[in-house]
């Protein structure tokens, strides 16, 4: 089991590996802008109601977004692979679980998403953020990247053209990346709205991440949710994976 | 030994009148493929052929009937992780991994099936050896041209020492130099003991490798028996003759009763041995224009 997740994992890191340099170049350009507009710009002006400045507030928000846009989208090729190349076929036929398959992927695009954390999280010290990584800090970066990996996968096995890939970005992804406690407290918003956005898991996320960064106490049952999040992601795309041999 | 008892294989098919039509692809089809044998299935297009291979490579789930592999059912359990060890396939489509180069994709073959990686490297430099694509290891499998895919295909399915080879079509659109390195290739193969089962709708080509063929039409099978066989039972002699710009012939046992019929006759015939291809035609069906 441990091999055939390795061999999965392999295939995505030659793959990656191919292209590392263009990897790293284009996932620096949407973070630079946040940095730039949100944390230079408008943020000078801006004064978060916990203290400290905005763009510490702000990068802990953009690690949470980034991180789920680069795992998410790191799995969205398995559509192509199992829709138009049937590359997906030489797995099903393979002496290897469906969860390795499953998990190997989910490991894959963790791995992008940590390499392009640590570009923002460089990024920002740069430009003088302050802010402060513990092993919880990681893990919790770590489980969001899994479970918007896991949420790819799915989305991979079960919608039928790219074109509603693609949606899934812009009316899915696209709004949690600005409404889930990332540019501004989830308390700014009306309330049946709020109570929606803090079950998401993004919520979780950047209120975790910024309550380590900055070294306040965190709930460990956010952390809990995040990995019940995952367990149910990887369970919904190891069955979606099975029944590809319709 | 492989066993299909009474495989079935529909499809939902929905249509304007019938939200819930099915497609029958493969309608109770029972076939024993002996251990060591070159087995073909010919059909016309959309005979099942595909489909059956699909089920027997578990890609597919039959929606009813049972496979064997040795009397081991083929299931979703551990057993089935076995029998997919000892099974390669060359798929109808090509299906490499498009992000891959030709020398990866083998890679990737050689380590989901669990070889080491003294075993791979020296596997895959003798197949692109064999298949004469050592050139290219290096290149995307997008240059490739068709011919180049097809052989790089059959290399990959042969990777890990398959037992028993499944072969969906897998000399279309290849050189006749090529179809004949290939069907060596699979005459080795069962001489070392492998189990291969084609497909193939070149009826020359299971006169060439098979010694038992089995002719399916529309899902259904028709006959099964060796080329030989089908050929003594049908009629060792064929009589063709042109009628209003058609073709059409008839089978005989022997030359005499073939000359017989000449005479009766008030066209121009000629008499020939029969092949498979005459078999083939007799059994699915004699299409407009033959
Ligand atoms: N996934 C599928 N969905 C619907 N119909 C299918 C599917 N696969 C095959 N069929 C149908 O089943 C029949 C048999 O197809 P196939 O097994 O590919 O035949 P062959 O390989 O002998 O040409 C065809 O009529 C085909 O259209
Ligand atoms: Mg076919």
């Amino acid at each position: 089991m441990l091999a055939d997740i390795w061999t999965v994992f392999w295939r995505d890191w030659t793959v990656l590996k191919h292209r590392m340099t263009a990897f790293i170049l284009s996932r620096m350009v949407a973070p630079m802008l946040y940095l730039i507009a949100f944390g230079w710009g408008l943020g000078r002006n801006i004064q978060p109601t916990g203290g400290g400045s905005y763009i510490d507030f702000l990068v802990p928000g953009i690690l949470a977004l980034n991180s789920m846009n680069i795992s998410f989208n790191s799995v969205t090729p398995v559509h192509a692979e199992r829709v138009y190349h049937k590359s997906i076929e030489e797995y099903i036929i393979a002496p290897i679980r469906p969860f390795a398959y499953v998990v190997g992927k989910v490991l894959a695009a963790v791995l992008r998403g940590m390499i392009s954390s640590a570009i923002i999280i460089t990024l920002a010290y740069a430009f003088g953020a302050h802010f402060t990584i513990t092993p919880l800090f990681l893990l919790v970066l770590i489980l969001n990247c899994a479970v918007f990996a896991g949420i790819g996968f799915a989305a991979a096995m079960y919608l039928g053209t790219y074109e509603q890939m693609g949606q899934v970005n812009t009316y899915i992804l696209l709004p949690m990346s600005f409404l889930c406690g990332t540019f501004f407290s989830t308390r700014a918003l009306p309330d049946a709205l709020r109570v929606a956005i803090e079950c998401l898991p993004l919520t979780h996320t950047s209120y975790l991440l910024r309550g380590i960064g900055s070294g306040a106490e965190v709930s460990m049952i956010s952390v809990a949710v995040l990995a019940a999040y995952l367990v149910a992601v990887l369970f919904i795309s190891g069955k979606a994976f099975v029944n590809l041999r319709k | 030994m492989i066993e299909i008892r009474n495989l079935r294989k529909t499809f939902p098919h929905k249509d304007a009148q019938n939200k819930n039509a099915e497609k029958v692809a493969v309608d109770g089809l029972s076939l024993t493929i002996e251990t060591g044998e070159i087995f073909g299935l010919l059909g016309p297009n959309g005979a099942g052929k595909t489909t059956t291979i699909r089920m027997l490579t578990m890609l597919t789930r039959p929606t009813e009937g049972e496979i064997l592999y040795d009397g081991k059912r083929v299931g979703d359990d551990d057993d089935a992780l076995a029998i997919k060890q000892m099974i390669g396939v060359v798929p109808q489509n090509l299906n490499f991994d498009q992000d891959l180069t030709v020398g990866e994709n083998l890679e990737l073959h050689a380590r989901l099936y669990h070889m080491s990686k003294a075993e791979r490297e020296s596997r895959i430099a003798e197949l692109l050896e064999y298949v004469e694509l050592s050139g290219v290891v290096n290149d995307g499998v997008r240059r490739l041209s068709g011919g180049m895919k097809r052989r790089l295909l059959i290399a990959r399915a042969l990777i890990h020492h398959p037992e028993i080879l499944f072969l969906d079509e897998p000399t279309v659109a290849l050189d006749p130099q090529v179809r004949w390195r290939i069907w060596e290739l699979v005459h080795r193969l069962a001489n070392d003991g492998a189990t291969v089962l084609i497909t193939t709708h070149y009826i020359e080509e299971a006169e060439e490798l098979c010694d038992r063929v089995a002719i399916m039409n529309k899902g259904k099978l028709i006959a099964v028996d060796t080329p030989k066989n089908f050929i003594s039972r049908l009629g060792r002699f064929v009589v063709e003759w042109r009628d209003d710009a058609k073709r059409d012939f008839r089978l005989f046992d022997t030359r005499e009763d073939a000359s017989r019929f000449i005479g009766t006759l008030d066209t121009a015939a000629s008499i020939r041995e029969t092949n498979l291809e005459d078999v083939f035609i007799e059994l699915t069906g004699r299409k407009e224009g033959l």
